[in-house]
């Protein structure tokens, strides 16, 4: 099976350091990829020139076999990849639904919305209405509620919504659950393996060990900037994949996996 | 092997039931209630402040302060501070903040001023040229904002001075006189132009409207629409609320911030059209305390100095708030040394209600 994203000897160095030497990267269709790794081994790093945050130096970047060179976040979300931030992204003052389509609002048709600019605010609260609503996520009372009324583990569902509305070919998770109560976890795990069985592969960056292990169906261990195994979850512990993360442990190679 | 034997989350994992990210509307108290309904309407303090400021005046001063002409009376004196804490409320929407309001426009109606009489400019020309140089004005404001990341309050202080200062070389201090204006180029007067309601026949009474007046009640008509149903509008208030998070969601802040300070800048150039309207002539020296009036206007109309918060309807209360009280106060007779008393304590009251409102838990 072809990758949907591939990157190949992707390097990116900041002065002396080099977060990323070398590295390749492979996310098949329909799949949950875990990417773990120590901090500082470039985690953060790759990802970025996968979601178009940060320009690689070196390398090449895949999208569906097209090659392809994001110079922001906004482009690579036109083409269908969507990021979920730690910090979220979210403008607190702002609704729901505001939020949902910040920076790709509907206008009205016609004279109204081509001319006098009017958003579509029906369609759009009705959108983000079924989309919450579709991942099972709430039941809510009021879409134009501020997202800083929201408690965590609801922001992180809309935003969590948001990618997987607008996220045709790729979502990206960064720490989902880094900030959340063990229940809170719970639902955004749900709501992760959710968007999985719609077909769309995902991204997780997670130092959550045991959620890692949860949803993932291969693990990417990160490791002085670039790849070092991909693993199994089903054959590894988790204590297999902290040392090979911390250096304690070598990996055998398993040439199904990578 | 699988999972390990410290499954410490298999009791959550079974109850997923729980409602977790659900939104309920718990019954509050009704200062809880209070707090949300000013979280969502930031303008209805101002609002409620304005009422009943004409209320007390009114009962206080009675047929003097409450009829048609007082209160048209106090719209054409806030006409100029409401043009300019309209533009104002723009860039403080986005946590920003502009000294540089007042020179901008004085500075346009000087170059409008100047064009027709100095260098024989037709004046529908000049008036173009004054806009035009306002909107530049605004936009390397904007430019230096949001290209060379300097703070906002920096640049403007930076601006003024410089505004200023070309101001008098440019115009050598030279005033235009009324007469000449009117004479040569009334269209320089425009916004001066009176219309009188329910007059008497001596033309006495009634409400007095200008187009100036006029003007700024449309201008905040349109910028509320525009704020609150366009992309446009929306982006501001998310760059002003997280430019990072704005970013990352796809708005171009730099081109936000950018439109504004020079969307900004054309209105204070409108604004100086209006100033040669109410004064009769082009003075290169008046005008000057626009800023801290607009941004006292903004800051009592309810919009959060932080920025992404606010409705610009309550710069228009905020400075009809402050035409109450002075001609309130001074139609009562006491010094208008009271005015700045009230005001001041206006201006703290009104940031004490904005921390407060920003505390709300929905």
């Amino acid at each position: 099976m072809e990758p949907i994203l591939k990157g190949r000897n992707l390097v990116k160095r900041y002065g002396k350091v080099t977060a990323l030497d070398h590295c390749d990267f492979d996310l098949y269709p329909g799949e949950i990829l875990a990417v773990i790794g120590d901090n500082g081994a470039g985690k953060s790093s790759l990802i970025k020139a996968v979601s178009g945050a940060v320009i690689p130096d070196e390398g090449e970047i895949y999208l569906d076999g097209k090659q392809i060179a994001f110079k922001s976040p906004i482009e690579a979300r036109d083409a269908g990849i969507e990021t979920v931030y730690q910090t979220l992204a979210m403008s607190p003052a702002l609704s729901i639904a505001d939020n949902m389509f910040m920076g790709r609002e509907l206008r009205k048709p016609g004279f109204r919305g081509k001319w006098l600019r009017q958003l579509d605010r029906a369609a759009m609260e009705k959108f983000a209405r079924d989309k919450l609503t579709e991942l099972g996520l709430m039941t809510i009372q009021n879409i134009n509620q501020a997202v800083e009324t929201l408690s965590g583990g609801q922001r992180q569902g809309v935003a969590v919504a948001r990618a997987a509305a607008f996220g045709s070919k790729v979502i990206i998770l960064d720490e989902p659950t880094a900030a959340l109560g063990v229940k809170e976890s719970r639902k955004v795990l749900e709501l992760i393996q959710d968007v999985r069985s719609r077909g769309v592969p995902i991204i997780l960056i997670s130092h959550n060990m045991p959620h890692v292990f949860e949803v993932a169906d291969r693990i990417h261990v990160h490791r002085l900037g670039k790849r070092l195994c991909v693993i199994d979850p089903k054959k590894h512990s988790m204590s297999d994949a902290v040392g090979y993360m911390t250096g304690a442990k070598v990996p055998e190679p398993d040439p199904e996996m990578a | 092997m699988t999972s390990q034997s410290d499954d410490f989350e298999s009791v959550v994992k079974v109850k997923r039931e729980e409602a977790i990210a659900e939104f309920h509307d718990d019954h509050k108290g009704f200062v809880k209630k209070l707090q949300h309904a000013l979280h969502v309407t930031p303008s209805l303090v101002p609002l409620i402040v304005l009422v009943l400021s004409i209320g007390v005046f009114g009962a206080l001063l009675g047929e003097k302060f409450f009829s048609a002409s007082s209160m048209t009376l106090v719209l054409q004196q806030v006409q100029l501070v409401g043009i300019v804490a309209a533009a104002q409320s723009l860039i403080i929407l986005t946590a920003g903040i502009d000294l540089s309001v007042g020179a901008i426009m004085v500075m346009s109606s000087v170059v409008m001023g100047q064009f027709t009489f100095r260098y024989g400019i037709p004046v529908e020309v000049s008036v173009a040229c004054g806009l035009i140089v306002g909107t530049a004005l605004g936009a390397v404001n904007g430019w230096l904002v949001a290209k060379m990341k300097l703070p906002p309050f920096i640049v403007t202080l930076g601006t003024w001075q410089i505004i200023l200062a070309a101001n008098f070389l440019y115009s050598a201090n030279e005033t235009i006189r009324s007469q000449d204006i009117r004479d040569n180029a009334p269209l320089l007067q425009v916004f001066g132009t009176t219309f009188k309601i329910g007059a008497d026949e001596a033309g006495q009474g009634g409400a007095t409207l200008t187009v100036g007046v006029i003007f700024m009640l449309v201008l905040v008509a349109v910028l509320a629409y525009v704020l609150r149903q366009t992309a446009f509008g929306r982006h501001i208030y998310a760059v002003g609320d997280d430019p990072e998070a704005a970013k990352l969601s796809g708005v171009n802040v730099d081109r936000v911030l950018i439109a504004v300070y020079a969307l900004t800048g054309l209105i204070c150039a409108f604004a100086g059209w209006a100033l040669i309207g109410r004064i009769g002539s082009v003075s290169p020296t008046s005008g000057q305390e626009a800023n801290i009036q607009s941004i006292t206007a903004v800051v009592i109309g309810g919009i959060s100095l932080f920025g992404g918060r606010g409705s610009i309807m309550g710069a228009l209360f905020g400075a009809m708030i402050v035409g109450v009280f002075t001609l309130g106060l001074r139609l009562a007779g006491a010094d208008a040394q009271w005015t700045y008393l009230f005001i001041g304590a206006l201006i703290i009251a009104a940031v004490a209600v904005d921390q407060w409102i920003r505390k709300v838990s929905a």
